[in-house]
């Protein structure tokens, strides 16, 4: 246990590095594209004098060297402030924890969802595998699979909230309703349906292509083999045998696309008008709103970092052979 | 059906009624339109004079999402439909661009053009409940606006004094005619704030900015960033029994297609500018309970035209400006890219603005007279059959413009002039015509009910200033031109001015100094239920006082 703990604190001083690195690299690639925020409201406001711009950059503080604002940044990134939003006019922190929530319900619900949905879909497949059964489930993962995620989303709301009326188009809740407690639960989860199911067909089709074949390759080892031969029933072949094995790779593959959840979100976000930090990043980008930009860089650079070390934790939980070493 | 299943939401349970009714009353409209004739019966009468009620939430959409309600530090389209009802001007306009009265209930010129003078309506109120006089008129206008509102600047600095005469009075004087004077009180172009919240603050850091405090029928009640903006109605709204509406809901649709899904679901009961791209509208005109309009939109009448670089040969040729103009046709932009919203120009004066004269210069599409230009120039084709290749840059505004920019190409590449299109994001284009970084690019601007405010200063060589957008950056100078639109802004005789502002047109027309496209109109949807809105020429940017929802 004292070796795990060490492990996660090595893990966690290289982590902070990493993170330097990526918020200098990322101030530069942002202040590298063209144009600037005081620019782009001068180009929303249909109208603009040399003095509307100068006063924007002066207060933004664009009108200073870049490694002077560079330098001002890190220093109060260091100390934990993420800067201020040129357009909202309001702290970075205060905008990313209105929106953080919105997105972590969003794909941490799809991923599960898709998680559990892909490795039963690509199990049964395996089983049965040359059936009807098996052919229905690798079509259905190929064309979710191969749909863009936008067309399955504005097909959903079109079906299920034009014509049939059963759930709503966007939105996060229903708006001035007011609700509170289990009924504001309720209200959430009735928005969520349809931009959860988009979200997590996509990724859901990939797991249970992958758990499919992982378990087909499995399936054919020698200790597989052996197991039958002593007689054990198929139930627990598939699972304590084939499947524990077979999640490997799916593990690794969904550590990784844990961490990018938040970039697929950015569409979902968009068709569903869903207040997450995807769309979000998305605005920033258009608007050059940079300190928001780098704050959602920085926050979802974090994820992608706790889900890694997250994922090797669970490789040593499935499979005690892999130890926990450096 | 009604009886209400526990534990499933309210939204829910409606959602699976309304599934029901919508079923049975497609089916119903079916019916009806199977026998002829029945369709017009059920559509035209129970429309006329119709009494008021009280009450309802009208639900509309705000796209993009404003960066601030403070409509005096911005002055983007959708913070001005949002803050158009917090905030208010002295004036607003009428279809006509006439002016109408707003917080100022009535309004004397004096005959030698110089002094305006304005009553105020009595017992106005702040939204948080402080009196509204003219000391905060004088305020806006001689120092807020002069400090943040670029447009308010131009015109605000003409005045030689601002002055209260007593609370409910305010006397302007300027230090030389300038007829358009009385087009800039629309509210966007002049809105009246509190001086006791912000006299003697920084204007734009000022926390009051984010609970915008205005006189108007509505006030902001919340505003859930990325998600919605909630305005209800101002209980202590100076003319009495108004607002009609309990108030107004805008929802922040990010995606142009959900956009029509939640029209067409009636999920919100009006879109406008540009929430639906042009091709979305033939079909949206279909809807049973949506009405289109086109109007509202006289005051900004954008004008749309190609946008050319003078300082790039053979850019800087008439002759090859008119060319351009020959090459492509116009009406097929309207119709086919457009799907009919707009009307093909004449010349740089928008038709519905005041001054507009159609007698001069036109180019029909004649792709014989644009080769026989470029043949005159000595541009003639190589082997590929190109004589000249130029850059264009197309306005990243949405799809619509990139079609045109694809169009283009086709159309200039028929008589030998090959595009090459270059992309951009909206602060790239910025940046890049700002700094006259390009050759052509496609442009729209708002031209404020007369030219003096929005025509003149593409044209005029006194406003070419680089790292500006919107100003001429084209680098088009002609001293005649210059003269005659000074002249025209301080000429007190209409009579004069038209002559004045024909010639310039006449001119203007023939240099081509750009080429204009369309004179953009914006669709706006209605539902059927919504009555009285966007009666005026500031559309759905105005107060939205007198708006009711029929039950």
């Amino acid at each position: 246990m004292l070796g795990f703990a060490q492990l996660f604190a090595s893990r966690l001083v290289k982590a902070a590095a990493i993170l330097i690195a990526i918020v200098v690299m990322n101030f530069f690639l942002v202040h590298a594209a063209p144009g600037d925020p005081a620019m782009v409201m001068a180009g929303e406001a249909g109208a603009a004098d040399e003095k509307f711009v100068t006063q924007l950059r002066e207060q933004f503080g664009l009108d200073r060297p870049l490694y002077e604002q560079l330098g001002t940044y890190v220093g109060k990134v260091v100390q934990g402030d993420l800067g201020f939003s040129y357009r909202q006019q309001r702290p970075v922190w205060d905008i990313l924890a209105e929106r953080l929530p919105a997105t972590l319900v969003l794909t941490l619900t799809a991923f599960i969802l898709a998680l559990a949905a892909g490795v039963a879909l690509g199990t049964l497949a395996a089983v049965a595998v040359g059936t009807w059964a098996d052919s229905a489930i690798t079509v259905v993962a190929l064309l979710a699979y191969a749909t863009p995620i936008y067309w399955i989303g504005l097909m959903l709301s079109l079906l299920f909230s034009i014509q049939l009326g059963w759930l709503p188009a966007f939105g996060y809740e229903t708006i001035g309703a007011g609700y509170t407690g289990l009924a504001h639960v309720a209200d959430v989860a009735v928005h969520l349906i349809l931009p959860v199911i988009t979200l997590a067909l996509f990724y859901m089709a990939g797991y249970a292509r992958l758990t499919r074949a992982s378990m087909l390759e499995v399936r054919s080892l020698d200790f597989v083999k052996t197991a039958k031969a002593k007689g054990l029933t198929q139930s627990r072949i598939v699972t304590r045998h084939i499947l524990r094995n077979a999640i490997l790779p799916v593990i690794t593959v969904a550590g990784i696309q844990a961490g990018q959840l938040v970039g697929g979100s950015i569409l979902i976000e968009t068709v569903f008008a869903w207040p997450g930090i995807g769309r979000l990043a998305f605005e920033a980008v258009l608007q050059r709103d940079y300190q928001v930009l780098l704050g959602i860089f920085l926050v979802t650079s974090i994820m992608v970092i706790l889900f890694n070390i997250l994922t090797d934790i669970l490789y040593g939980l499935v499979d005690p052979r892999i130890q926990v070493s450096q | 059906m009604t009886r209400r299943l526990s534990g499933i939401p309210a939204r829910l349970q409606r959602g699976f009624t309304r599934g029901f009714h919508r079923a049975a009353a497609a089916g119903l409209l079916a019916a009806a339109l199977a026998i002829p004739g029945t369709a017009a019966l059920i559509a035209a009468p129970a429309m006329a004079q119709e009494t008021p009620v009280r009450g309802g939430v009208l639900n509309s959409i705000v796209q993009p999402e404003p960066p601030t309600l403070m409509l005096g530090l911005n002055q983007q389209g959708p913070t001005q439909t949002v803050a158009g009802k917090i905030y208010q001007g002295l004036l607003t306009y009428d279809r006509k661009l006439t002016p109408m009265p707003s917080l100022a209930e009535s309004w004397t010129v004096s005959p030698d053009g110089l002094t305006y003078t304005f009553k105020l309506f009595q017992n106005v109120k702040w939204h948080d409940g402080k009196p509204f006089s003219a000391a905060d008129v004088v305020f806006s206008t001689s120092k807020f606006l002069m400090e943040v509102h670029p447009r308010a600047r131009a015109v605000f600095s003409r005045c030689e004094s601002i002055k209260a005469l007593d609370d409910h009075t305010v006397e302007f004087k300027l230090k030389e005619p300038f007829p358009a004077f009385i087009q800039a009180f629309e509210v966007s172009s002049a809105p009246i704030v509190p001086a006791h919240i912000y006299e003697g603050s920084d204007y734009r850091t000022n926390p009051a900015n984010t609970t915008p405090i205005g006189t108007g029928p509505f006030k902001l009640k919340e505003w859930v960033k990325g998600s919605y903006i909630q305005l209800v109605r101002n209980e202590d709204y100076y003319k009495k029994d108004l607002p009609y509406l309990d108030g107004i809901t805008f929802r922040v649709i990010p995606d142009a297609a959900s956009r029509s899904l939640a029209l067409e679901s009636g999920q919100v009961q009006q879109t406008q500018y540009s929430d639906l791209e042009p091709f979305e509208v033939p079909r949206m005109k279909t809807l049973p309970n949506v009405t289109l309009t086109t109007q509202g939109y006289e005051f900004v009448a954008p004008m749309a035209w190609l946008e050319i670089n003078h300082r790039v040969k053979p850019l800087d040729d008439k002759r090859f400006r008119k060319a351009i103009a020959y090459a492509i046709d116009r009406k097929f932009i309207r119709d086919k890219i457009w799907f009919g919203l707009g009307r093909v120009p004449t010349g740089p004066i928008n038709s519905v603005v005041k001054f507009y004269d159609p007698k001069v210069t036109t180019y029909e599409p004649s792709p014989e007279k644009a080769k026989a230009l470029l043949d005159e120039m000595g541009l003639k084709p190589d082997a590929k059959g190109v004589r000249a290749t130029v850059k264009l840059m197309p306005m990243p505004y949405g799809e619509t413009w990139t079609r045109l920019g694809e169009y283009l190409k086709q159309a200039l590449g028929k008589v030998g002039v090959a595009v090459v299109l270059e992309s951009t994001d909206a602060a790239g284009w910025a940046q890049r015509v700002a700094n006259w970084d390009y050759e052509i690019t496609t442009n729209f601007l708002y031209q404020y009910g007369d030219p003096a405010l929005g025509v003149a200063r593409t044209y005029i060589s006194s406003n070419i200033r680089k790292g500006v957008l919107f100003t001429n950056t084209m680098g088009y100078s002609n001293p005649k031109v210059d003269e005659l639109f000074d002249q025209a802004s301080r000429e007190n005789d209409p009579a004069k001015r038209q002559e004045q502002y024909s010639e310039v047109q006449r001119i203007l027309s023939d240099d081509l100094p750009v080429v204009w496209l369309l004179e953009m109109e914006f669709p706006t949807f209605l539902d059927k239920r919504v009555k009285n809105a966007n009666t005026t020429a500031i559309g759905v940017n105005d107060t939205y006082e007198s708006v009711w929802l029929a039950k």
